[in-house]
């Protein structure tokens, strides 16, 4: 059964690898990695590591994805083909480019190479047994299990990470920011002290698309509906 | 399943994200390689982890995550801000870094 689903997972990981390698559209590779991701989590859950599974889907698969194809939804990426690929960009840069992919079977064949054809007996079977002193066979990779090693033993390396993260985060901020202040068509409208004043049911998410009336029209408009307004003398 | 099964599958995502890296024009799919590349190294790491019985390739490939999503957080906004400058987003002529 396990060697089943190894084999499933195994072909949509490879399958998802060459799809972000080989297809045009960038909105298509996004896609192929997160098929990617889901098959490589359940990799991992056959590996035992439950913990790491469900971060790589909800992380990973979700968040990070999502960021993507935003990008590329912003962005538009654009689309060569394979042909237009190999050989756009003159020929200097072609040719890097199937030195590259000659290159990148080399580190294949040679990974390959070193990984079975060493000379580990471990990596024949099926994994040690469990550390007991860490916990039996039955919380091995489970969130109380990551937990307590990442407070304990790893505690240095875990606050290093979500110091990182903060870095990144204030870096995307500050890389992607708007430079130059507002553009010139875009909303600069001046909020003044009388918009304060404006009835309640104005500012919302419905007149923002226009569906009520918008602030300029209403205060042309008589008086009458609102005595309150009248008495403010906004309208002499 | 042995576990040099699992070595052989990270091994041949490892080379595909290096191909693409190598081979794609658009910065999105680079990173996007370099997330298959970092993938690869994870299934290794927790196929070790595996064999050896304990907890800590797990944790390592927690970090290795953490990284990844911090590269892809400062590349995209490096990609955004290349958008904004309207400049081309292809890495060939991208060559030089002066703004």
């Amino acid at each position: 059964m396990s060697a089943v689903l190894f084999f499933i997972a195994a072909i949509a990981v490879i399958a998802g690898a060459a799809g972000v390698v080989i297809l045009r559209n960038p909105f298509y590779c996004v896609l192929a990695l997160v098929t990617h991701l889901v098959a490589l989590a359940v990799l991992f859950l056959l590996l035992r590591a439950e913990f790491v599974a469900a971060v790589q889907v909800v992380v990973y698969a979700g968040a990070v994805m999502v960021l993507y194809v935003f990008v590329v939804a912003y962005v538009g990426g654009e689309s060569d083909s394979i042909g237009e690929r190999l050989k756009g960009g003159g020929p200097v840069a072609s040719g890097l480019r199937l030195v590259g992919a000659i290159l990148g079977g080399a580190v294949a064949i040679e990974l390959l190479i070193a990984l079975l054809g060493t000379g580990l007996k471990a990596i024949d079977g099926y994994g040690a047994g469990y550390d007991p002193g860490t916990g039996g066979a039955s919380t091995y990779g489970t969130p109380a299990y990551i937990g307590q090693l990442l407070l304990t033993r790893f505690l240095l390396s875990f606050e290093i990470a979500s110091f990182l993260l903060l870095i990144a985060a204030v870096g995307g901020v500050v890389l992607a920011r708007r430079r130059g202040g507002l553009g010139e068509d875009e909303d600069r409208r001046v909020i003044t002290p009388l918009d304060l004043l404006r009835p309640l049911i104005t500012g919302t998410t419905a007149e923002g698309v226009g569906s009520l009336h918008t602030p300029g029209t209403a205060r042309s408009e008589p008086a009458q509906e609102s005595p309150v307004e009248a008495g403010t003398g906004r309208h002499a | 399943m042995s576990i040099a099964w699992y070595l052989a599958v990270s091994a041949i995502v490892f080379s595909l994200g290096a191909v693409g890296v190598m081979t794609r024009r658009d910065p999105l799919v680079v990173l996007l390689c370099l997330e298959l590349m970092l993938n690869g190294a994870n299934l290794a790491l927790i196929a070790f982890a595996r064999m050896w019985g304990n907890g800590d390739g797990q944790i390592l490939a927690l970090v290795v995550m953490t990284v990844a999503a911090c590269e892809v957080c400062i590349g995209l906004g490096l990609i955004v801000a290349i958008y904004r400058r309207r400049l081309p987003i292809d890495v060939d002529e991208l060559r030089e870094l002066q703004g």
